[in-house]
């Protein structure tokens, strides 16, 4: 449980325990890694969208003086069909390795269907042009509305739609379909004064991490590999290598380096078990990285959306009745991000009637991946859009209709839990007060409003500390540190253990020196793994206090923790000197030895995350052009452990959601071949492009941990999306519904208006 | 099978023999400059081997000169030193704003005016303006010097004039006369990095009653190559530049424009948006010709 | 094919190495020389992540071949502390927490020097054009331009 509580370094700014290393270029990223002997491998692709595999021919390839293995599908075992857990997407294992190496078909263009390792990559680009692979071309099914057309072109002809009451009669590229309702909308729209509808659609879009993926990888004659990669979870790339290769978890050892960016697209893998296989092959260390257009092409993007929403309610702005169709893109293989999506999309409101139907639909694009709080963006995109419109319709201010609806603590989520404290009245009352809210605008301008939501992760962590014989300390954890969590995990085990922070090292270590913990991701680190090392630390002191009690002859009841010192309690031994950490730490041999503390759990209770965003933008009515003159991010940390991160994921996160509201678009051309697989026209935001990002944290304490925190990382790209869109109504008198609002369709949309 | 090789002549004479060289055997000789955008093609689109050919220690190419009636700006300097150059921003300011459009900082640092021409991309920011200042290539092979107005040195998608033995020493241009101004815009989705979606660039001379008595207009990234818009010219000259005069240029420039659907604009977009440019650069070209600063 | 000998200098120090004609200065930085600071985030100038400087001046190390830096001087990250001393660039950086994942931070290092070399007193505007061909996707900017107007501020003795 939380206590309110003046903290003494929670709280702080210091400057985080790995900086140094990464303001220097000292810090290893994924493709910094040799080993001597090393091999370079590179990855044949399908130029194909969606094409029957017929035949590959690598003799020549193989024969190749420097070319020392090659790979196909076949050389991959066969994986049965079983549902990934732990990660932060929906999948299956045999369809990741499916997508590892294709087998009888290429499912994208991009889709890899060899790989080769040789002495250089200019060797190893040579063996690929050696490569024959004939290919049966069949038609590439590229949106949505192709693919659920009644005569759409199978992607997977062995694939029925899952969720519905009876197995239907024939295959289809609609994977599953979702439900989730409360009570009877028919008759809540029927009570409502006012019903508004409307269809959004939201385009691929990339998580655009500026690394991308790398791994060495390297397995003995015993059958022993050593894995060297940028990930958001290593345990993950162990446990997917297992089961993509037919390993025992237990012989694969993963090293995560330091990762550059992932925002939920590097917790799946792709060349991990390639690698491995062709060292198997080459009895040779492999380096095996992505392109900058293989990471465009052949990694996970985010689902393309269309959400067709309705909303009713009555004249006094209390909502009656809302509905949502959702269809969500998956890529190749099933499992797009369209449950969480439906779960979050009315969950700010207090809705006593709604029907949401989603689809997870096949598209010949790469498989989805996530994306920072990933189905959430698209769907919430859609229903804040909407409510913009039933403000002005209904003459209520934004905030206010919000405020009418919204959910508090004891509210039943849409999704099914009860919440907990949880702070979304809070962050409607602070846009409201907010100077930025009644900021004048200028000719051309306009505001936008929007409420953000994710429900955020806890699952399992592990954490070990080990006190050193002068009294620092050693916090063991395996979470990739994507945004600071090293200074975070520094500053609770500081607090917990009454050391100054300074004193702490955080070690983020591999799959066989840290215990069993879930990915980065899920806005969980802080809250569970934290939590982890908290438990951690108070095991620390429950020995510390044992080792002094055996010290001074006393029952372990008869002594107190308090600031970093074990003391006696009022009315034992006074001539007691208190005993710090460091003296217990040069008593232990006598006491017991080593002093090391541990905690591995299952965290319950991650505390919902809320948030309200405004968009201030000023639009060329000549140009279509869009700029961003100010921007808000107004969030519910729980407790911010170290408030400059909170506030880099509340900014980095406004900054991201605003490319996908303004420029960002996957563009393919008519045979299903991505035309901006680069950084030149797939176009994130530069630094001219934005303003500063105003941040207020908001804390209503999460009582589930011992702090009060709550995920942050992931709520803030949620938001931004719609309060761009809203800001250019404000601006412009138009509502756009298709993202990205791109010059040529803001024109578009202002011409037709003004015709 | 050629090999890539690199060479790095220090001498005009050196260059032009090697070029000479390669075309008798009929290999492939490519000269380099900044090479911003030639490693880029290198890796993805054209990559046969070749001889790389780096003009970048000649004197020729480095040269820079500010002469009474005439500029030469040499071929091979990069455009950060470019847009430092008052003398430079002075007599031609727009010519500066384009090549400071090029990219970024990291881009400017290497990337040239000689390179962006010879690259002859449809949108080469540089393009239009070099064309609206009456820019003439000075180009040197075996058989001595030539010399090619700029709208007639881009002769198709990144196709230029020159012979597979030439080298663009620089371009040269004739000191502006009084009350002349000039100006480049290009318009592009982001605020920087971006390829021109569409691009104008004009040049005006006033009168000393302000009517104009000269122009060039010259549009980019709306046709295979760079046009030169004589039309909308002719709707500027003899008027003040006033807001009918200035539709008329851009209905011109609209007009002339030929663009294509691509992953950067549509037709539709690009003639609207090549007209709005020609507007404001020409109230920005006429605003410099009555003297304000850059 | 053969390959050529470059003699150059390196932080100030006297390197030579042996690189392919086509290999670029980024490649053999990180592969040739080992020096790993200088990261690869897209190879075609756009991410600005291969920052280095060639003679003083910033630019993208994947668009200049190795063989270019013959008698040039290049500077790199690993650079820009002097000795044991941060410089006041990465100081102003880890205490305005303007990094978050550190993979676009070394081309900041270079990329900020360079700007800050030029224009001692920018302003917003001209730091966020400066800084424009340098993408992050972690911190949404804010954080790197209040650390670079800080260190401008530091630098400038103000």
């Amino acid at each position: 449980m939380s206590e309110a509580r003046d903290f003494r370094v929670v709280g702080t700014r210091p400057i985080r325990p790995d900086g140094v290393d990464k303001v220097t270029g000292r810090a290893n990223f994924g493709a910094d890694f040799s080993l001597p002997g090393m091999l370079y491998a590179q990855v044949l692709r399908s130029p194909h969208a969606h094409a029957r595999i017929v035949s590959i021919d690598t003799k020549k390839a193989a024969k190749m003086p420097g070319v020392f293995a090659v790979v196909t599908g076949a050389d991959f075992p066969r994986v049965g069909s079983e549902e990934i857990t732990g990660g932060e997407g929906a999948g299956d294992y045999r369809d990741l390795a499916t997508n590892i190496m294709a087998r009888d078909k290429a499912l994208y263009h991009g889709h890899a269907v060899a790989a080769v390792a040789a002495v250089s990559p200019a060797v190893a680009a040579d063996a690929l042009a050696a490569i024959k692979v004939k290919y049966k071309v069949l038609t590439p099914v590229m949106d949505l509305d192709a693919a659920m057309a009644d005569d759409a072109t199978l992607i997977d002809e062995t694939l029925f739609t899952a969720g519905l009451p009876e197995k239907p009669a024939k295959p289809s590229n609609v994977a599953a379909v979702m439900e989730m309702k409360r009570g009877d909308v028919e008759k809540g729209f029927a009570q409502a004064d006012v019903v508004v509808e409307g269809t959004y659609r939201t385009p691929t879009v990339h998580q655009g991490y500026i690394e991308p993926h790398a791994c060495v990888a390297t397995i003995n004659q015993g059958g022993q590999a050593t894995v060297w990669c940028c990930t958001q979870g290593h345990f993950d790339v162990r446990s997917a290598s297992a089961k993509v290769l037919g390993m025992n978890v237990s012989d694969i050892r993963v090293i995560p380096s330091e990762i550059g960016g992932g925002f939920g697209g590097k917790t799946t893998i792709y060349g991990e078990p390639v690698a491995i296989l062709l060292s198997k092959k080459s009895g040779r260390p492999i380096k095996l990285v992505m392109t900058r257009d293989e990471v465009f092409r052949a990694s996970g993007p985010a689902s393309a959306t269309k959400c067709v929403v309705k909303i009713g309610a009555k004249r006094d702005g209390t909502i009656t009745a809302m509905s949502a169709w959702l269809g969500y893109e998956a890529g190749a293989f099933k499992g797009s991000s369209m449950a969480p999506g439906a779960m979050c999309i009315f969950a700010p409101y207090n809705v006593p009637n709604f029907l949401i139907r989603g689809h997870d639909v096949l598209v010949n694009k790469p498989k989805v991946a996530a994306y920072r709080a990933p189905g959430a963006p698209q769907s919430m995109y859609a229903c804040e859009s909407l409510l913009d419109e039933l403000a002005r319709k209904l003459d209520i201010d934004p905030i206010d209709l919000r405020m009418k609806n919204a959910v508090e603590e004891g509210c039943q989520a849409a999704y099914g839990p009860k919440f907990n404290a949880i702070g979304f009245k809070q962050c409607l009352e602070a846009a409201k007060r907010h100077p930025n809210y009644t900021k004048a605008l200028g000719p051309g301008e306009g505001r936008g409003v929007a409420a953000g939501f994710w429900f955020n992760a806890g699952m399992q962590s592990s954490a070990e500390i080990h006190i050193n014989e002068d009294g620092t300390v050693t916090v063991i954890e395996g979470n990739p540190d994507i945004g600071g969590s090293r200074a975070s995990m520094a500053l609770m085990a500081a607090e917990e253990l009454g050391v100054p922070y300074e004193r702490v090292r955080v070690q983020v270590a591999d799959t066989e020196s840290a215990g069993y913990t879930n990915v980065t991701g899920g806005s969980r680190v802080t809250f569970a793994t934290g939590m982890a090392v908290i438990h951690a630390a108070r095991d620390i002191i429950a020995q510390c206090k044992q080792r002094a009690a055996a010290t001074w002859g006393v029952d372990a009841e008869m002594v107190d923790w308090q600031d970093g010192k074990v003391i006696p309690k009022p009315g034992v031994n006074a001539e007691l000197k208190p005993l710090t950490l460091a003296d217990i730490a040069k008593g232990s041999p006598r006491t017991g030895g080593p002093l090391l503390g541990r905690a591995s759990l299952n965290a319950r209770g991650a505390g919902a995350g809320f948030s309200v965003n405004m968009a201030h933008v000023k639009v060329d009515t000549e140009t279509g052009k869009v700029d961003v003159l100010g921007f808000t991010a107004i969030q519910d940390a729980g407790k911010a452990i170290h408030p400059s991160y909170v506030e880099g994921q509340m900014q980095g996160g406004a900054v991201q959601g605003l490319g996908w509201a303004l420029n960002e678009e996957y563009v393919y051309n008519a045979d299903g071949v991505m035309q901006n697989a680069g950084f030149l026209d797939y176009r994130m935001p530069v630094a001219s492009d934005m303003p500063m990002i105003d941040t207020q944290i908001i804390e209503v304490a999460n009582p589930t941990h011992p702090y009060g925190v709550r995920g942050v990382g992931e709520v803030p790209i949620v938001a931004p999306l719609a309060a761009a869109a809203n800001a250019v109504r404000d601006a412009t008198g138009v509502r756009i519904h298709d993202l990205p609002l791109s010059p040529p369709r803001v024109l578009e949309a202002l011409d037709a208006a003004r015709s | 099978m050629q090999s890539f090789a690199y060479e790095a002549p220090a001498t005009l004479k050196g260059a032009l023999a090697i070029l000479k060289d390669h075309r008798k055997r009929k290999c492939r000789a490519q000269v380099l400059a900044g090479g911003t955008d030639l490693l880029v093609q290198m890796r993805t689109v054209n990559t046969a081997p070749r001889t790389i050919v780096d003009v970048k220690r000649l004197d020729e190419t480095n040269e820079l000169k500010f002469g009474p009636k005439k500029t030469f700006v040499g071929a091979a300097i990069p455009g950060v030193v470019l847009c430092a150059q008052k003398k430079l921003n002075q007599r031609h300011p727009g010519l500066v704003e384009s090549i400071d459009l090029i990219g970024s900082s990291q881009i400017l640092g290497r990337a040239t005016l000689g390179g962006n021409l010879c690259n002859a991309s449809p949108a080469g920011d540089t393009i239009p303006a070099l064309i609206a200042n009456g820019g003439v290539c000075v180009i040197a092979s075996p058989r001595g010097k030539r010399e090619l107005p700029v709208e007639k040195f881009v002769v198709g998608v990144q196709k230029n004039a020159l012979k597979s033995d030439e080298i663009l020493l620089g371009i040269r241009f004739d000191a502006p006369k009084p009350r002349t101004g000039d100006a480049y815009l290009r318009f592009i989705p982001r605020t920087e990095m971006d390829i021109a979606v569409a691009g104008a660039g004009v040049s005006v001379t006033l009168d000393k009653s302000g009517v104009c008595k000269a122009a060039r207009v010259a549009i980019g990234a709306v046709a295979p190559t760079a046009l030169l818009v004589p039309k909308a010219a002719k709707a500027l000259i003899g008027t003040k530049l006033d807001a009918e005069a200035l539709d008329a240029a851009a209905a011109a420039a609209s007009e002339a424009a030929k663009p294509i659907d691509d992953k950067r604009g549509t037709v539709v977009f690009r003639k609207k948006i090549v007209g709005v440019l020609v507007k404001r650069a020409a109230a920005i070209a006429a605003e410099r010709a009555k003297g304000k600063q850059r | 094919m053969s390959r050529i000998h470059v003699d150059t200098t390196i932080n100030g120090v006297a390197t030579e190495f042996l690189c392919e004609p086509q290999q670029s200065l980024l490649e053999v930085l990180r592969e040739e020389l080992k020096l790993t600071g200088t990261k690869e985030g897209c190879a075609t100038g756009d991410c600005g992540a291969c920052s280095v400087t060639v003679d003083g001046r910033l630019v993208c190390s994947c668009l200049v071949l190795g063989a270019e830096a013959q008698g040039r001087k290049i500077g790199t990250v690993e650079g820009i502390a002097d000795g044991d001393k941060l410089h006041p660039i990465q100081q102003k950086f880890l205490e305005h927490a303007a990094l978050q994942c550190g993979i676009c931070t070394p081309g900041l290092m270079v990329a900020t020097k360079a700007l800050l070399d030029a224009n001692p007193d920018p302003t917003e505007e001209e730091i966020r054009y400066y800084l424009a061909g340098n993408l992050c996707r972690c911190t949404g900017y804010d954080k790197i331009i209040r650390a670079v107007q800080d260190a401008a501020q530091t630098m400038r003795g103000a």
